[in-house]
């Protein structure tokens, strides 16, 4: 399906019943050169970049669900390339900038927005572990800024201030950063890849990874046998799940976020805002609804709903650095299950099996990676080779002692 | 996830009251052990989804460190032990 001004005129002409599906609802073949496992948003960006830009064609993409019924549609749709390690920040500004040009790219209006990123320090200590930041940001050619509380206050007047425990002194700003539309991303993806030739099958669950002689030959799937050259996973949430049927043990534990979303308001948000003294971050959607999350509910779990308790303590914190937020009425609380890795950083990496790739691990920072998760992946099962931006996101750093914990955390996949 | 927790010494508590340190089916490898075994001590979770044992540290209660059976797509919870008889019972 293409669009112009043209369709949009004849297609009004004729009552709006004429437009076509966006991609095909092909029956899977019976080999494929490459079968991606989950139809979010890395899996499809992973298609349309292998067909795209490393000439892969024949490769299909199984989604148990319907397209974007993951976690490409849960999230609070923010863009971002603030990380301070170097194994990260590279990974993330390619993303940015593959962001960027992602419109004309697709050819589809993903709704980019970029309308900054500010997170709040509120101590002496914070704002000194942000300027650490940011010159990290500049040393990799990133752009950041450190904005301090009197100019932070012509920005955004509405913050809390003089908090008796968390007065805001300032934050570190990143411009090129905010937010896109997450539906339209999946949709583009898909779109893109499916002209390509991908064949996008929505409604296949992979059930068995058959193997002979130590190699993948194909997967058992709810629509039957389906033979592939290699196979790549990319099944988020349900990473240990699909690499289970592999016999792969992986670094990984599935945890559950929520994500809010209130009553439409008028423009009153301009940037997204991250609160230094919790975890909570909001912005407002083109629709108006302020969109909000905060920390994962902290217990693992693989059920796509959250618990009352976060919902209350989320909702707490966004209150204590936006007052006026009390008045507003939440619409939608949603869940959506994480990837959470051991160091809170990513894996796209070959396996022990030759043929079999991963990319896992998203923890939730999946969204923004959506581009460069795609391409760096798209790289490494065409040319069986690691993208350089990504060579810090190995599935075997943490033997090696390289693990990338951009919090501090250690191996506690609930507090990254 | 249920809500509610039965602590076998504060009786049933409000989950808020507890951190959860994480997959109690782990063994402590001996020192001496390979890096491999520690590797997959530290880093490795088996990740179930349906029935899964855990650590739950009752920090504003007992103190105490207990057992929690649960299920992680129901969030049902099966059972609550303390760590001190959990541990002595597989000792057994």
């Amino acid at each position: 399906m293409r669009y112009s001004a043209f369709s949009i005129v004849r297609n009004a002409l004729s009552g709006n019943l004429n437009w076509k599906p966006q991609w095909r609802q092909p029956q899977p073949k019976s080999h494929y050169d490459v079968i991606i496992v989950g139809g979010g948003g890395h899996g499809l960006a992973t298609a349309y970049y292998l067909a795209k830009e490393f000439g892969v064609k024949n490769v299909a993409v199984l989604e148990k669900g319907y397209l974007g019924s993951g976690n490409v549609g849960r999230n609070t749709t923010i863009v971002r390339s603030n990380y301070m390690l170097p194994g990260n920040e590279p990974f993330y500004e390619f993303s940015m900038k593959l962001w960027e040009g992602l419109e004309q790219d697709l050819n589809y209006n993903v709704m980019l927005s970029q309308r900054g990123v500010i997170m709040l320090y509120h101590s002496d200590a914070q704002r000194d572990a942000y300027v650490r930041r940011g010159n990290a940001m500049w040393m990799e050619g990133v752009s950041a800024e450190l904005i301090e509380r009197e100019q932070l206050k012509k920005m955004i007047p509405f913050l809390n201030y003089d908090h008796a425990r968390y007065p805001i002194l300032g934050g570190l700003l990143q411009r090129r950063a905010g937010t896109a539309r997450h539906d339209a991303v999946a949709w583009g993806y898909a779109r893109g890849a499916d002209q390509h030739g991908v064949d996008i099958i929505e409604h296949c669950e992979v059930t068995g990874i058959r193997r002979e002689n130590g190699v993948v030959t194909g997967v058992e799937t709810s629509k039957g046998i389906i033979g592939c050259g290699k196979l790549a996973l990319a099944a988020a949430g349900n990473s240990s799940r699909v690499g289970e049927m592999a016999d792969l043990k992986l670094p990984l534990e599935s945890h559950v976020l929520q994500a809010f979303v209130t009553e439409g308001l008028k423009p009153c948000i301009d940037h997204v805002i991250v609160y230094g003294g919790g975890h909570f971050y909001i912005s407002q959607s083109d629709k108006g609804g302020l969109v909000f999350g905060a920390e994962i509910d902290g217990y693992s779990s693989y059920a796509q709903r959250g618990n009352l308790a976060t919902a209350e303590h989320v909702m707490e914190e966004g209150v204590s650095m936006i007052p006026g937020l009390s008045r507003v009425r939440v619409l939608r609380a949603w869940g959506g299950v994480m990837d959470m890795s051991m160091d809170g950083s990513p894996i796209i990496d070959r396996t022990s099996i030759d043929n079999l790739y991963l990319n896992c691990g998203w923890c939730y920072g999946g969204f923004k990676a959506t581009p460069a998760s795609g391409y760096c992946f798209a790289h490494l099962i065409a040319r069986n080779d690691t993208h350089p931006v990504a060579r810090a996101l190995r599935l075997d750093r943490f033997a090696r002692g390289y693990a990338v914990d951009e919090a501090g955390a250690g191996p506690q996949p609930n507090l990254h | 996830m249920a809500s509610l927790i039965t602590c076998p010494h504060c009786g049933v508590r409000p989950k808020e009251e507890f951190t959860i340190r994480g997959d109690a089916s782990l063994v402590r490898p001996a020192p001496s052990a390979s890096d491999e075994a520690w590797h997959d001590y530290v880093y490795v979770r088996a990740n179930p989804r349906g029935r899964t044992v855990e650590h739950w540290h009752h920090v504003a209660g007992c103190r105490r460190f207990l057992v929690v059976e649960r299920d992680t797509v129901t969030h049902e919870v099966y059972s609550v032990v303390d760590g001190a008889t959990a541990a002595r019972e597989a000792q057994r």
